[in-house]
């Protein structure tokens, strides 16, 4: 019971960061964040690079091709979601794997 | 909070980037000995979160804004070594797919916000939590304060970064002003985010929170079983 429980909580969970990621992303102010504007304000982007990776398929949370710019924020940061979520499980069950292996003592059950 | 490439040398970014790996690696090891079997795919959740409430950048000051840092939110859900990576993934994610953060500064970015932000901020909720009552409501509390001077540490440790390898010619007191003033009302949203988020998860599963686990009754088993219920077998 409390297995089926906690896989409502992830499935809500998930829900409600794919929801944000989503809708209200469009929403997020646009103006530079602390840092950004700090070292906009006293120079320092001079010396600044562009990102290795600025024309990727998803660079700066746009989706390549999509035009509408609130839409492919959301788009972007869905998929953003899902990978993050995706690597995040496979990473997290590789580090309990390495566990259960040294520790025979602890019951693997079955999620 | 995110740097970008070029404005820190490449010694520093380099030292950051052991610092990073190092503290990446001994997270991922006590993980493996601490983390319980609920709370792995609740941490893969907490990495997603962070990841989408990053981008809900909410204004602070005239043309200023700030994010979600989610150090210490992750730590009070999955305990620090699982929080810091969570953080990592997210900026590991952010910089390689979003172009968001240097991949050159990669290494800073991880010390900062992923190291510095999760442990410092973990120390502060620790002593927060231990101060005051043993209550939910001190435990939101306290997440929320925790959060909010975490995010002044990790931009301290931005400025540490630029006092050791800033390519900027700015002096680095006029940085530390810029950066502390601003970031100090940065973490005014990133404790109100916490709060939120640890009260409602406490409100749902209580027994998910690690930063709560004290409340939750004597432990079955001695290590590593923080919140594990009375009669609950592992």
């Amino acid at each position: 019971m409390r297995t089926s429980s906690l896989r409502m909580f992830l499935v809500g969970g998930l829900l409600v960061a794919a929801g944000l990621a989503l809708v209200v992303s469009g929403f997020a102010s646009s103006s530079p964040d602390g840092l950004e504007k700090v070292a906009e304000d006293k120079g320092l982007l001079e010396t600044a690079r562009d990102h290795l990776f600025a024309d990727g398929p998803l660079a700066d949370y746009q989706v390549a091709g999509v035009h509408n710019e609130r839409l492919s924020t959301g788009v972007s940061g869905l998929i953003g979601v899902l990978i993050t979520f995706g690597l995040g499980m496979a990473l997290f069950a590789l580090v309990r794997g390495l566990r259960s292996r040294r520790n025979d003592s602890e019951p693997t059950r079955a999620p | 909070m995110h740097i970008p490439d070029g404005l820190i040398n490449a010694y520093t970014s380099v030292g950051a980037g052991a610092v990073a790996a190092g503290g990446i690696g001994v997270s991922l090891r006590r993980a493996a000995q601490t983390l319980q079997e609920r709370q792995a795919p609740l941490a893969g959740l907490v990495a997603a979160y962070i990841f989408a409430v990053q981008m809900l950048n909410f204004p602070v000051a005239a043309g200023t804004s700030g994010h979600l840092l989610g150090g210490v939110l992750a730590a009070v859900l999955v305990g620090p070594w699982a929080a810091a990576i969570c953080v990592a993934v997210v900026l590991v994610v952010q910089s390689l797919l979003f172009a968001d953060g240097g991949v050159t500064a990669l290494g800073l970015n991880i010390t900062n916000m992923a190291i510095v932000g999760v442990f410092g901020g973990w120390v502060v909720f620790q002593l927060l939590r231990r101060a005051l009552p043993a209550t939910r409501a001190s435990v939101v509390a306290s997440s929320g304060i925790a959060a909010g001077i975490s995010v002044v540490l990790a931009a301290c440790a931005f400025v540490l970064e630029y006092a050791l390898g800033g390519t900027g010619g700015v002096s680095v007191g006029t940085v530390f002003a810029a950066m502390g003033g601003v970031h100090a009302l940065i973490g005014i949203g990133e404790g109100v985010i916490t709060a939120l988020t640890v009260g409602v998860v406490l409100g749902v599963r209580p027994d998910l929170v690690h930063g709560a686990a004290h409340l939750q009754g004597p432990p079955l088993v001695l290590q590593g079983a923080p919140g594990r219920r009375r009669g609950e077998v592992g």
